[in-house]
């Protein structure tokens, strides 16, 4: 591990850090689904390419990080890709987190739902499709959770304003 | 039953809301959202045949204000304020977190005082959180009097809150880089005072509800959640111990000066209401333990960070000294920036797991802020512990999820 160094780009971090569990996993088994990599404020960050999503879930999760503690989005309006889906997973065996992010275009977003892996996403995803209106495919509920039925937009995108009328 | 796959542990068995799918031999009803049990404004969809629960749907969102959006429009440190009012009952543990994001977003080193306080502070808050859980949940099994001594216990930690912070519930007494302001001097003393005698408390509520033939009846092997699917549904905190998975953040991946303090993490392999209101109530004997260390090794030095350009001025040097007084407006009427990245603290709240995801863009407003709420993800679990059991038995099951809606809904 190299402490509190920033290694900002996928091959610092596979040189520096070749043997972190997560990075070792997705390597070793699907290393076409790492996208990029990131070492920042001790906080390992692992872009997927969002056709993997659901493999790497199980790949990380085999290896030891077995609790989804977290599914959100970052709206990046209007740069592109615009949309961010930030998974944080605990790993009660090594006590030890890590973020699977996938990276969304705005025409098409759209990722596979990983209530396969864990089913505890059910609800965060839900949450993301509400409030963000990135779709999960295969999500056996993908319903509002937050805002009623019937309302139009997404609340937590950076196009929608926070005062006043839309 | 139509969209079953029961292949994994803790497969949502319910994926659509229950009217849709109901047969005619049940009945539809609902519970809720004004319902007394349901803490709040939870609604529950339940299909039942006869008293048998055989579905559960929840509703939320009845409480949704949109916090999250309103902090991506607030300055860093106006979002403090923001976050007690997500759960009423412990405002510290969700200042703590976001102040502990926002830190570590700036890799800025908090005085070991300020940490302390932190933790004897959060554990309070803790304390105060299990006190209002345990009077709620004995009112909804039926026994009204631990209501009243547990929120009398709890009157005395919220004098305590309001002398520290000047607030009751809505403390914001935690600030980025520090707290807001000194401890008035006789706090340590009063903090002393109610601890020494709040052991024997414990002992009381337990007298009145340990041995009583009512109340374990209610309880025990109630709202069965194995530790496949409490860790499948999210499930965190006191019901997951109760689950039997050793896990705690305090102790597994410590925060703001926690691997410094003794304590035990109390496990119950129940999986049972029962399990969880054991693993609660020794939750608040190991508090007591911390609280006690944290009095006794209370460290001297400052209560802020030596950042003049991110922690407000003490009022005394910005009447006094020009230099503050501009550091002051600047943070006032510009705030400050934070350097670009994410970062995800989580922290042990009284309900579980916490994190607040921090997205910084370089300015001095936060790009986006996400709580991660355990009352959230552990609501999922509803339909799992009450699947086939009685009605009255899921008003013990959301009791000893101790459900906070404002977290939910947020």
């Amino acid at each position: 591990m190299s402490g509190s160094a920033t290694l900002a780009d996928k091959e610092s971090v596979l040189r520096e850090m070749p043997s972190h569990p997560a990075v070792a996993a997705i390597t070793a088994v699907l290393p076409e689904a790492l996208a990029d990599a990131k070492w920042d404020r001790s906080e390992m960050t692992l872009t997927i390419a969002p056709e993997h999503i659901v493999r790497a879930g199980q790949i990380v999760q085999q290896a030891g990080y077995n609790f989804l503690e977290d599914v959100t989005a970052v709206d990046w309006f209007p740069s592109e890709p615009r949309f961010q889906v930030s998974y944080h997973i605990v790993s009660h065996k090594l006590k030890e987190r890590i973020r699977l992010r996938v990276l969304l275009e705005e025409e098409m977003p759209v990722v596979d739902t990983i209530t396969g892996v864990w089913p505890s996403a059910d609800y965060y995803e839900r949450e993301v499709f509400d409030l963000f209106g990135i779709r999960f495919g295969g999500h056996p509920n993908m319903r509002r959770i937050m805002m009623p039925d019937d309302w139009e937009g997404h609340p937590l995108r950076k196009d929608y304003p926070v005062e006043g009328y839309r | 039953m139509p969209q079953t796959t029961e292949t994994l542990p803790g497969q949502p068995i319910l994926s659509a809301p229950v009217a849709e799918g109901s047969s005619d031999q049940t009945m539809v009803i609902n519970m809720g959202p004004q319902h007394p049990s349901t803490h709040g404004v939870l609604r529950l969809v339940l299909e039942i045949d006869g008293e048998i629960v055989i579905r559960l749907y929840p509703e939320i969102g009845y409480l949704h204000t949109g916090i999250e959006k309103t902090c991506e429009a607030k300055f860093y440190q106006q979002v403090v304020p923001m976050t007690d009012r997500i759960d009423y009952l412990s405002p510290m543990h969700n200042n703590l977190c976001y102040c502990l994001a926002v830190e570590k977003l700036l890799e800025l080193p908090i005085p070991e005082k300020a940490q302390w306080m932190r933790v004897l502070l959060s554990e309070l808050t803790r304390l105060n959180s299990h006190l209002v859980w345990l009077g709620t949940h004995a009112m909804d099994i039926g026994a009204l009097t631990v209501f009243l001594y547990t929120f009398r216990e709890r009157e005395d930690i919220l004098r305590i809150f309001e002398h520290v912070a000047g607030q009751r519930m809505m403390t914001s007494y935690f600030r980025i880089g520090g707290l807001s302001m000194e401890a008035p001097l006789d706090f340590f003393d009063r903090v002393r005072k109610f601890i020494k005698t709040f052991p024997e408390k414990i002992d009381e509520y337990s007298n009145l509800l340990t041995g009583n033939p009512i109340f374990t009846g209610r309880l025990q092997n109630v709202g069965h959640l194995s530790a496949a699917d409490a860790i499948a549904l999210g499930v965190t905190g006191p019901p997951l111990r109760a689950s039997g998975v050793d896990f705690d953040l305090r102790r597994d991946m410590p925060y703001s000066g926690y691997e410094k303090f003794q304590f035990d993490v109390p496990v119950s392999q129940r999986c049972d209401v029962w399990g969880r209101y054991l693993v609660r109530l020794e939750e608040m004997r190991q508090s007591v333990r911390i609280i006690n260390q944290a009095l006794d090794g209370m460290p001297e030095g400052p209560i802020k960070a030596d950042a003049p350009k991110i922690v407000l001025p003490d009022r005394e040097k910005m009447k006094t000294q020009m230099e503050s007084l501009i550091h002051h407006f600047k943070i006032v009427t510009e705030g400050f920036t934070v350097p670009a990245g994410e970062v995800y603290q989580g922290i042990e709240s009284s309900r579980g797991q916490m994190g607040y995801y921090v997205v910084s863009d370089g300015t001095p407003k936060p790009y986006r802020v996400h709580m991660r709420n355990p009352s959230f993800a552990s609501l999922q679990a509803l339909e799992t512990m009450c699947k086939g059991r009685l009605l009255a038995d899921v008003v013990a099951v959301i009791g000893s999820i101790d459900v906070v809606l404002g977290e939910i809904d947020r």
